[in-house]
């Protein structure tokens, strides 16, 4: 049988190149421009993810993860390099978007949910099953600013993991709440990432998390993929390399 | 190729954008005794404070003075709003900006939607005002509509561009407060500056200020019945709907850089 790609990455370059800001006052004060550092975060990586595959993506900090992870979800496009997706819908697991304070639970679902990319039709779906995860009872219905630091993470970690994509990024494996909800929201996390239809790309420095979760592992390293492949191989050489 | 993609996002994110719009008027106003009175409130305070510097200080004579105010501040603040607000709008919105893809652009229409409501609220008074001061309305009224339409293009014209360079540019709403300033006493909120301003030059700037013009124009076709200069009016519609065509090119050229900026 032929394996099918879920996502294709071809020579994927990320730089920060001219891009700095500057003020006013700045531009009257240097009459020689200082070049702006031409800072490349990815330097031409190629790998490819196989659908319904996990890949782990590890390595120290500043290597190019999160900024590759930001890329394949369309923050910002490559500055050469091609990204395909094959047509897949693709979301940045991140919690609380577009939160507004004031209004309430309910409408912070639809919110949030509709700038997730889901329509109205969509979220109104899973909005009851939402509701039911995140256990905050009439909590639904007061203004978010009521909230406690907990029941709102509760709630955003809610929506963000039953509203699903084709495709799920993460940037290191979310667990929330108190002792209980921690536990069910990791075995949420864990059913989402292990259901055998969905892709997954996960960005962690944890490598126990890694070596549990993953199918394949990949390890970058200043902007360059240093390995990819089976994750106990790949990880035990990155501790190897990081504690030297 | 631009077009199509705006034409897509359009109908992608026009739905959220009203839920944002109308989460933004609720959120402004759950926390006030008067609430959505402020809508009303703000504008018609205003317009008393400059009816009374104006025209019991200063001595300005218009026919139907205090509408007169209204009219302009109405616009006005319609205008420097949203010029406000553009220059860190992405900024402001970064929550927003570093999680998902959203066109920048449709935080600007976010604000306008925002920034018209409360228009409308101002207009809903202004209608209130004509009819209390029994003005005479002529056929002219027809004219707010094309008038309307011209500030929406050329101020979401301007904002693009200031959308655009307030992500590179730290210090640029101290420039734009200034600028704005000196705009707003140019444009004659609360005065004609055909009439004060010497003879050449008064005209000269309700032609090339385009909210001048379209102050000035909306008095006229709402309180005296005058026709507003069509050529001017054809040519500040022009030049505002080929400025936010450009805005929005270059916004989806550039919005991809803006994260890594913030």
């Amino acid at each position: 049988m032929e394996e099918k790609h879920a996502i294709e990455v071809e020579n994927l370059v990320i730089s920060y190149k001219n891009l700095q800001n500057t003020s006013i006052k700045k531009n009257f004060l240097s009459f020689h421009h200082k070049k702006a550092e031409n800072f490349i975060a990815v330097k031409g990586i190629s790998f490819y993810v196989r659908e319904g595959e996990i890949l782990g993506i590890i390595g120290k900090n500043g290597s190019g993860k999160s900024t590759t992870l930001r890329s394949l979800a369309g923050i910002f496009s490559p500055d050469s390099g091609k990204i395909d997706l094959k047509g897949h819908s693709i979301s940045l697991l991140s919690i609380g978007v577009g939160f507004q304070k004031e209004m309430t639970g309910r409408e912070n679902i639809l919110l949030s949910g509709m700038l997730l990319g889901f329509t109205e039709q969509q979220v109104k779906e899973k909005e009851q099953e939402i509701i039911n995860f995140a256990e905050l009872g009439k909590f639904i219905d007061m203004p978010v600013r009521t909230y406690s630091s907990g029941m709102f993470s509760k709630l955003a970690f809610s929506i963000t993991a039953i509203l699903e994509t084709d495709i799920i990024l993460i940037d290191e494996v979310l667990s929330v709440g108190d002792q209980r909800f921690k536990k069910k929201s990791y075995r949420k996390m864990k059913n989402l990432i292990s259901n055998k239809d969905r892709t997954v790309v996960i960005v962690s420095h944890n490598i126990s998390t890694l070596q549990e979760l993953c199918d394949t592992v990949m390890w970058m390293h200043d902007g360059e993929i240093k390995k990819i492949g089976d994750p106990e191989e790949v990880l035990s050489e990155y501790t190897a390399f990081m504690e030297a | 190729m631009y077009f199509k993609k705006f034409r897509m996002d359009i109908s992608k994110y026009w739905k959220y954008s009203m839920y944002s719009a109308k989460a933004i008027l609720k959120s402004e106003i759950a926390n006030s005794y008067l609430n959505w009175l402020w809508w009303i409130l703000d504008p018609l305070c205003f317009m008393l404070i400059y009816a009374f510097m104006f025209g019991v200080v200063f001595k300005a004579r218009e026919k139907y003075f205090s509408a007169f105010i209204f009219i302009g501040i109405t616009m006005w603040d319609f205008f420097s709003k949203n010029i406000v607000q553009s220059v860190k709008i992405v900024k402001t919105n970064k929550s927003i900006v570093s999680k998902v893809y959203f066109p920048k652009y449709m935080l600007l229409i976010i604000r306008f939607m925002v920034n018209g409501f409360k228009m409308l609220i101002s207009c809903g008074i202004i209608v209130l005002m004509l009819i209390a001061f029994r003005v005479p309305v002529k056929p002219t009224v027809v004219f707010v509509i094309p008038v309307l339409i011209t500030l929406v293009l050329v101020t979401f014209g301007f904002c693009c561009y200031l959308l655009h360079y307030g992500v590179f540019v730290e210090d640029l709403s101290n420039v734009m407060h200034i600028v704005l300033r000196l705009l707003m006493y140019l444009t004659g909120v609360f005065y004609n500056p055909a009439k004060r301003i010497p003879a050449p030059y008064g005209e000269l700037l309700c032609s090339v200020n385009p909210m001048a013009f379209l102050v000035q124009s909306m008095r006229g076709c709402l309180l005296y019945g005058q026709i507003p200069d069509l050529k001017l009016l054809v040519l500040w519609c022009g030049i505002g709907l080929f400025i936010s065509v450009f805005g929005i090119r270059k916004i989806y050229k550039n919005e991809n850089s803006y994260v890594k900026l913030i």
